[in-house]
């Protein structure tokens, strides 16, 4: 019997837990799944969360329920990877393997900017990337009585770029729904040199924050925290004054792959572009927010990854040529406010563009446009992911590389 | 969009920057630095080398990386390429600037 052992059932390793177990023969493979915590969190929805969107109930299911049967479910943490030895620690066992799927993610490191989890963390300083401060925000903002809320990010990459935005807009429409935006003045801070930075989307979408009345800091690269006189100080000494700060800290892979010695600076491990083969092990390939490669962190992109590893999986055991497909492929929907949302698609090589999706010409979605049935998408899109995307059910109409059908290049 | 910088005929997105970075030479990181009214000296040029290293191995560029490089500290960093220095220093070591999905 050979293994093939997946560490982390969050997005990507349900996934291919999924896409696995009815492609390897049972005869011939055990396949093991690794995670310490019990519940799987829809984590697109922390961005509601905060303004009473979604229900907590909305945002997490027990992550067992989405472990196919025919898969080993171990729930214990990861001490630490040897690939030359081809095995792994957990806390009382070792597990050993022939193939192994690192999906172990990324997660906030609120302790890398100095004072950013200090005193006033969860109570004037907070993030959506958890569903701890996803909620005490929602509790906070529930009886806010207004003032001046910064929506920063420290760096990238992050998971979901374009969430920082999201809540910009989203707060706009609940502040003006509880008629109480006039007592809210609304900044947006960013260590880029614009809210937009591709050439499309800033003279597509620029005119958002005016129309919206949201003030714009740019090149704001974040030094420290100051909680006495609550502003957050740039390293070129300019500084942003606020009552309630919602931040996005500096995002990190897993320390276990710290503690293996497995990645670059920010935990990612290095990883091949277009196979999600490990660049230092053959037998090790890498999927989702756990990567260095160059596409967004998001649910969508390891939806696509997983199909292109699944294939790669079955050629490595083949001994054949690994497949050089993966194209960096998203494909997001972006709120911003009042119902409406943009549709983005895009990969390596090509930025969000305008056009019609999935159907060319027909849509019914519009890319990098504001529509209410964009909206109505990222909704249905919650149970799109419970129902199928975490179960490696293709969604139809939409392939794992981006077409450029239907997009206007020019 | 293409665009002459220093007698090169080079490819350059809509705001400027370099799409190949293997069109770049010494003298086009001059006659940007130039347009940015930047004089470049010993360290301006150990910085866009570290950079451009940075950029062939993957790894994203931001204010935390330039922290822990060992070879230049943040002040100073910000006295070489005053008013916004990973937007500029990228632009003339040739690579593409720190960006976002859109």
């Amino acid at each position: 019997m050979k293994n093939l052992v997946i560490l982390g059932a969050g997005t990507s390793g349900t996934m291919m837990a999924n896409h696995l177990v009815s492609k390897l023969d049972k005869k011939d493979w055990n396949i093991t799944i690794v995670d310490q915590y019990k519940t799987h969190y829809y984590q697109p929805g922390f961005l509601f969360l905060p303004f009473d969107i979604y229900t907590e109930d909305q945002v997490k299911k027990v992550g067992k329920k989405f472990i196919p049967k025919g898969v080993n479910y171990i729930q214990k943490k990861i001490e630490q990877i040897f690939p030359k030895e081809n095995k792994v620690e957990l806390e009382d066992e070792t597990l050993q393997y022939d193939i192994l799927i690192v999906a172990t993610g990324c997660k906030i490191a609120p302790q890398e900017t100095e004072g950013m989890k200090g005193e006033n963390w969860h109570k004037t300083v907070f993030d959506f990337y958890t569903y701890e401060g996803s909620l005490a925000l929602r509790n906070k903002l529930r009886d806010w009585k207004g003032g001046k809320m910064v929506v920063h990010f420290t760096e990238m990459p992050i998971k979901c770029p374009v969430a920082p935005l999201e809540f910009v807009f989203l707060a706009d429409s609940y502040f003006t729904k509880k008629g109480m935006r006039d007592k809210v003045d609304l900044t947006y801070v960013t260590p880029l040199g614009g809210a937009f930075t591709k050439p499309k989307a800033t003279a597509a979408l620029s005119h958002l924050m005016k129309e919206k009345n949201i003030k714009v800091v740019t090149d704001f690269n974040i030094e420290r925290v100051d909680n006495e006189k609550n502003q957050i100080v740039d390293y070129g000494d300019t500084t942003v004054d606020f009552d309630l700060l919602v931040t996005v800290p500096t995002n990190m892979g897993d320390e276990v792959i710290e503690r293996s010695g497995m990645g670059d600076d920010l935990n990612y491990v290095p990883t091949h572009h277009t196979t999600l083969q490990s660049l230092d092990n053959e037998n090790v390939f890498v999927i989702g927010d756990a990567t260095n490669v160059p596409a967004s962190k998001a649910g969508s992109v390891a939806h696509f990854a997983s199909e292109t590893l699944t294939d790669n999986i079955l050629l490595y055991i083949a001994g054949k040529p690994l497949k050089e497909e993966f194209d960096g492929h998203a494909n997001c929907f972006i709120e911003t406010g009042n119902n409406k949302a943009l549709l983005i698609d895009f990969n390596y090589k090509y930025e969000p563009l305008e056009g019609t999706f999935p159907i060319a010409g027909i849509g019914p979605l519009k890319l990098l446009k504001e529509s209410i049935f964009n909206h109505w998408g990222k909704l249905a899109f919650r149970w799109i992911y419970w129902n199928m995307l975490l179960k490696g059910i293709p969604i139809p109409m939409v392939s794992r590389n981006m077409s450029l059908k239907g997009k206007k290049i020019n | 969009m293409d665009l002459n910088i220093a007698g090169s005929r080079l490819d350059v997105t809509e705001d400027g920057y370099l799409t190949d970075l293997s069109q770049w030479n010494k003298e086009i990181a001059k006659e940007i630095a130039k347009e940015n009214n930047i004089e470049l000296t010993d360290k301006h040029w150990e910085v866009l080398n570290w950079i451009q290293e940075q950029v062939k191995s993957d790894v994203a560029l931001s204010i935390r990386g330039i922290k822990k490089s060992g070879i230049i500290d943040i002040k100073e960093f910000y006295n070489l390429f005053p008013g916004g220095p990973l937007k500029i220093s990228t632009k003339i070591a040739g690579v593409p600037k720190p960006k976002s999905c859109i």
